[in-house]
């Protein structure tokens, strides 16, 4: 490969040739040369062992802080005053009162947000200039900060369960409707083609075709939905309530019992826990039923 | 069975007579565009043509759906229905009773290639046994007249001449009246009493070729003389469309 023959090569329409002498003119830069990154995994109880110590160190340091006086225990309350009132708050209080009141508004909410935001989804199927009506309305209520109306709802439903049930249902009922509709626009042109092909009624073509396929998207925003209905059903507490684990929180707060707000929080964090993984075992079930 | 079909808005179609008599195997051949698969939708009632129309058996069939059996492309299988309850969503559809439909629809499954998979979702078929199961739901749906768009076209050549056997023995065995489109020159004239080979801009029908090979037909007729003058001819008048088109768009 010589840079000499180039000019006569040219033109002649060798173009290959002329490139190939041209890049012997560019020295090539010297490559690194790297291994292919491996990583090597763990076994699975020393995964849990590096799990539960550094919950261990967190609560010692914790602990040994608040005694020590590095850690400000007016503020932050400290492990062994937590655990205290964990069991006064089982054993005197109220507890399995404010917590069934959260669990029943949560639950509630969440089977009418969710039932009622999948049939509005599908309804929009029927009607195309519906659903180009309805559009605009969807998206003002997805983007409106719901919470903000919180207020307003508490004194339109009252103190009791009914406002509680209504802000999880306002939070919930919008994400089933996006997602059943975005189910609805994915529906296969071809597939209503070949029911129609075969005489198939539009209350045919939905019952058969558009429920069944949209189904699995509704049941994948069961997960997403129990976490906003929880979210939905504290805030009411929050902002006016005579139970719940929110009100609790909140209570708790102002009367500057650290301890308990830790408390409260956590249980209703292993509230949350309980209703996510049974709703994902409902919706690993359904999926099955469903066959996709 | 004779249709006229014509002329869309932006001419998809000029005007076209095409003549099919009861009980024969009819293809359509033709480059994409040519307008196939909207004669297939005026005839399946998918489409109303503007003006034309569809006679079936002497009777007026312009935009009525569920008079003709139409398989699209895609197999379009229910992913979470079995075989056998696919098969049946035609008669299921026109108000047979569930067990009738299955009742009927299983001994056809066994006889025609689909024994043991009665049960099984379509996800765990080859695509060759979902384009049977698809053509059986096609015949279930006891029209006399069926539509097929290109059936075999996403399959692979050793599964495709097996296909066109099986549709040939489904085709004798039930005697439906047949009209076929395909890019595949030479399985439109293996399987076909009668080609049509259309061309584009506007899609409309250039010649109509019999095919006067006695069936039934060995594989070996692809390479009588016969058969060869057929498929040239073909290809020539294909040519020709392609080298028009080119022109005009030039």
């Amino acid at each position: 490969m010589t840079v000499q023959e180039t000019p006569h090569v040219a033109g002649v329409g060798s173009g290959r040739e002329t490139a190939r002498s041209q890049s012997a003119q560019w020295p090539r830069p010297a490559k690194t040369v790297r291994r292919l990154p491996v990583q090597k995994d763990w076994p699975l109880w020393a995964i849990v062992a590096v799990q539960i110590g550094i919950l261990v160190a967190i609560i010692g340091l914790w602990q040994l802080g608040a005694d020590d006086g590095w850690i400000d225990g007016f503020f932050w309350s400290k492990p062994s005053a937590i655990f205290a009132t964990l069991i006064t708050f089982f054993t005197e209080g109220d507890a399995f009162t404010d917590i069934s009141f959260t669990f029943r508004s949560t639950i509630i909410g969440f089977v009418i947000g969710t039932t009622a935001g999948s049939m509005l989804g599908l309804s929009f199927w029927w009607s195309r200039n519906y659903a180009a009506i309805a559009q605009p309305y969807v998206i003002c209520f997805e983007s409106l900060p719901k919470l903000a109306l919180a207020p307003l709802v508490i004194l339109v439903f009252g103190l009791g369960l009914a406002s509680k049930v209504a802000i999880a249902t306002a939070l919930t009922v919008i994400v089933s409707t996006l997602t059943t509709y975005a189910g609805v626009k994915a529906v296969d042109p071809d597939q209503e083609k070949l029911f129609y092909s075969l005489g198939a009624s539009r209350m045919q073509v939905f019952r058969k075709l558009v429920v069944p396929f949209c189904l699995p998207w509704t049941i994948s925003v069961l997960r997403v939905n129990i976490g906003l209905a929880l979210t939905g059903a504290v805030v009411g507490e929050f902002i006016a309530s005579q139970h719940g684990l929110g009100r609790q929180i909140l209570y708790a707060g102002q009367t500057y019992d650290i301890a308990l707000v830790w408390v409260a929080v956590l249980v209703l964090s292993t509230l949350a826990i309980v209703m996510y993984v049974t709703v994902s075992w409902l919706e690993s079930v359904l999926r099955k039923g469903v066959k996709q | 069975m004779s249709f006229k079909t014509p002329v869309g808005a932006f001419e998809a179609l000029a005007p076209v007579t095409l003549n099919i008599s009861q009980g024969r195997f009819v293809s359509l051949i033709g480059p994409s565009g040519c307008g196939k698969s909207t004669i297939f939708n005026i005839v399946a009632g998918l489409l109303e043509p503007s003006s034309g129309r569809v006679l079936i058996d002497g009777a007026d069939a312009t935009g009525t759906i569920g008079r003709v059996g139409y398989m699209l492309q895609k197999d379009l299988l229910l992913p979470w229905r079995t075989v056998l309850d696919n098969v049946i969503l035609g008669m299921e559809i026109q108000g047979v009773p569930l067990r009738d439909a299955r009742a009927r629809a299983l001994p056809l499954l066994r006889r025609y290639g689909l024994a043991g998979f009665e049960y099984l979702y379509p996800s765990a078929l080859s695509g060759g046994m979902r384009q049977r199961a698809a053509l059986l739901r096609t015949l279930l749906f006891d029209t006399d007249v069926i539509l097929l768009d290109e059936p075999f076209g996403a399959l692979d050549a050793q599964t495709k001449l097996q296909m066109q056997e099986w549709l040939l023995q489904l085709w004798s065995d039930f005697g439906k009246t047949v009209v076929f489109v395909t890019h595949d020159i030479e399985e439109a004239i293996y399987l076909s009493d009668e080609v049509h080979v259309m061309a584009t801009r506007p899609g409309r029908i250039v010649e109509s070729i019999p095919v006067a090979i006695a069936r039934p037909r060995a594989r070996s007729a692809t390479l009588t003389p016969g058969f060869i003058a057929i498929k040239e001819r073909c290809l020539a008048l294909l040519t020709l469309a392609h080298h028009a088109s080119l022109e005009a768009a030039a």
